[in-house]
């Protein structure tokens, strides 16, 4: 099952402005692992063509992990959605 | 100063209802702040709830709480390729009531609790991000929110955040959590016909099964699978630590789909329709990962103060009473108008002689010596598995050679050394 169609399933209320950021794009570029890009449970990160790494913070499950994972560089401003926002679930 | 409460309680999940329904039932001015849409919209566990710690804050609870059904059987699935050697226990004890566990979902059940604690006096926030903690000579004196003008003072903050326990961190109780003391668990709720539920799973209406799996499922990782059913669809999931997450390159949902797609997990969930996705991680360290429970003004409780029992998957339980507990410290301090860690250490007490920490201390070694060892997740199922088979085949051969068979096989697979030691170990982990 596609991770896009998983987080079809679900309910979000997405903001306008991302709550994950990235502080210094240029580290991920050095950064060889990438683990966020295959552990983050929603996809939320993927590798561009030039190394740099694209955040899509809609459909972030609000778990940590990214955070957790990327040890070596501490590169990821970690923050949960402003409130009433993000993924809305209904069973949980 | 505006807004003055007597305690501030962070996140309305099982810790932080709990704490909220005992503090205002002593007359205290409470106010709990959701950062979801209503209690129970950012929540997830597995899905099994024990009755008695709830019990204890709201007797015969189950007459009107959303529970979807009471567990009468529990199975352990060692899981290889393509076997699997199931231990069940299942019994009429547990089918008469007062059940000693339930099936839920979060998003209702928390929802359900938290009016509880509201329409007992608690004032309860939601969509409200708590950003930071307000400190002023080293006491957390209240919590600035999201919203304009969004300072709320207290006495005390009571800290539910759950797992990601920010602002604990931010404080300075903990460094960030450590990659091997942390699960990601992802989950999936599959609607089937009650029904074919009930047929599947050997269940009459009510009645419910709590499967765990460990084996080939989790690629070598540590981890655990689970099964749970509810009323008209199944928790489905998998958590494996997150350090061996980083070593496998492995993608959450690719393994989730390996596992849904074993040849023995396949025919109990076929036709069913994934409803929801979810992700959460979960405290693995258990005792030895456990923060200062305090600071002045401030408790942690629930997830946010790693409160998980790993070996026998309970969580919002110890919850459940940690958040009493803490809630029980606070009425204390209250009375004395002492609001310093010194005072609050009747907390660490509290749970030191309670279920919570007498279990996390019996089982502090399981963490380190799973996460070393692990050919329990990998070796051990196969092996049992290839056993069974042996001694159950019949072709010809007999037993005692099969039986030589089995034990050359366990050598094969872990050396004699490696056998006396797995044992050592196994007895030292569950102490």
């Amino acid at each position: 099952m596609r991770i896009e169609d998983r987080l079809f399933a679900d309910r979000f209320r997405a903001d306008t402005k991302s709550h994950l950021k990235i502080i210094d794009p240029k580290i991920c570029h050095k950064c060889s692992g990438k683990q966020c890009t295959y552990a983050c449970p929603a996809k939320v990160y993927t590798q561009e063509e030039d190394g740099s790494v694209r955040v899509a913070y809609e459909g972030c499950l609000e778990c940590g992990t990214c955070r957790i994972i990327c040890q070596e560089y501490k590169n990821i401003n970690w923050a949960y959605p402003r409130g009433g926002f993000g993924i809305l679930f209904k069973f949980g | 100063m505006k807004d003055k409460f007597d305690c501030i309680v962070v996140g309305a999940g099982p810790a932080g209802i709990s704490a909220a329904l005992t503090l205002v039932r002593a007359g205290l001015k409470t106010v709990v702040i959701e950062r979801g849409e209503y209690p129970g919209t950012k929540n997830v566990m597995g899905g099994i709830l024990y009755t008695r710690p709830l019990e204890e804050l709201i007797p015969e609870f189950w007459k009107e709480a959303p529970l979807e059904r009471h567990i009468i059987e529990q199975r352990v699935m060692l899981v290889s390729k393509d076997a699997s050697t199931s231990f069940s226990y299942k019994s009429k004890q547990l089918d008469e009531p007062p059940y000693n566990s339930y099936s839920i979902m979060r998003a209702t059940f928390d929802r359900w609790f938290a009016s509880k604690a509201e329409s007992a006096g608690a004032i309860i926030i939601n969509e409200t991000l708590v950003e930071s903690l307000i400190v002023e000579n080293d006491k957390v004196i209240g919590v600035r929110t999201g919203r304009a003008d969004g300072e709320l003072y207290a006495d005390l903050v009571i800290d539910a955040e759950g797992v990601n326990s920010i602002l604990a961190r931010d404080l300075g109780l903990h460094p960030e959590i450590p990659e091997h003391n942390v699960a990601l668990a992802v989950k999936e709720i599959l609607a089937l016909p009650r029904e074919v539920i009930e047929a599947r799973f050997n269940l009459k209406a009510e009645q419910g099964t709590a499967i765990e799996l460990v084996g080939d499922i989790s690629a070598g990782m540590m981890g655990i699978g689970f099964i749970y059913t509810n009323k008209e669809s199944l928790s489905l999931g998998i958590g494996c630590l997150i350090s061996d997450l980083r070593k496998s390159g492995m993608q959450p949902y690719d393994l989730l789909d390996r596992f849904k797609e074993h040849p023995m997990i396949q025919p109990l969930i076929e036709g069913a329709q994934t409803k929801e996705y979810s992700a959460h991680l979960i405290p693995e360290g258990g005792y030895r990962a456990i923060p200062p429970l305090c600071a002045d003004g401030f408790l942690v409780a629930g997830d946010a103060a790693g409160l998980v029992n790993s070996v026998h998957r309970e969580g919002s339980n110890l919850a459940i009473t940690s958040g009493r507990l803490a809630a029980q410290t606070v009425i204390e301090a209250k009375k004395k108008n002492d609001f310093t860690c010194r005072a609050l250490s009747l907390y660490k007490k509290l749970l030191d002689q309670s279920f919570v920490m007498k279990d996390l201390k019996k089982y502090r070694n399981f963490p380190a010596i799973m996460e070393k060892n692990k050919h329990f997740f990998t070796t051990y199922p196969s092996l049992l598995s290839d056993s069974a088979y042996e001694m159950i085949k019949v072709d010809g051969v007999p037993k005692k050679t099969k039986q030589w068979k089995i034990i050359k096989n366990f050598i094969k697979g872990r050396s004699l050394w490696g056998l006396v030691k797995d044992g050592f170990n196994l007895l030292r982990a569950i102490g």
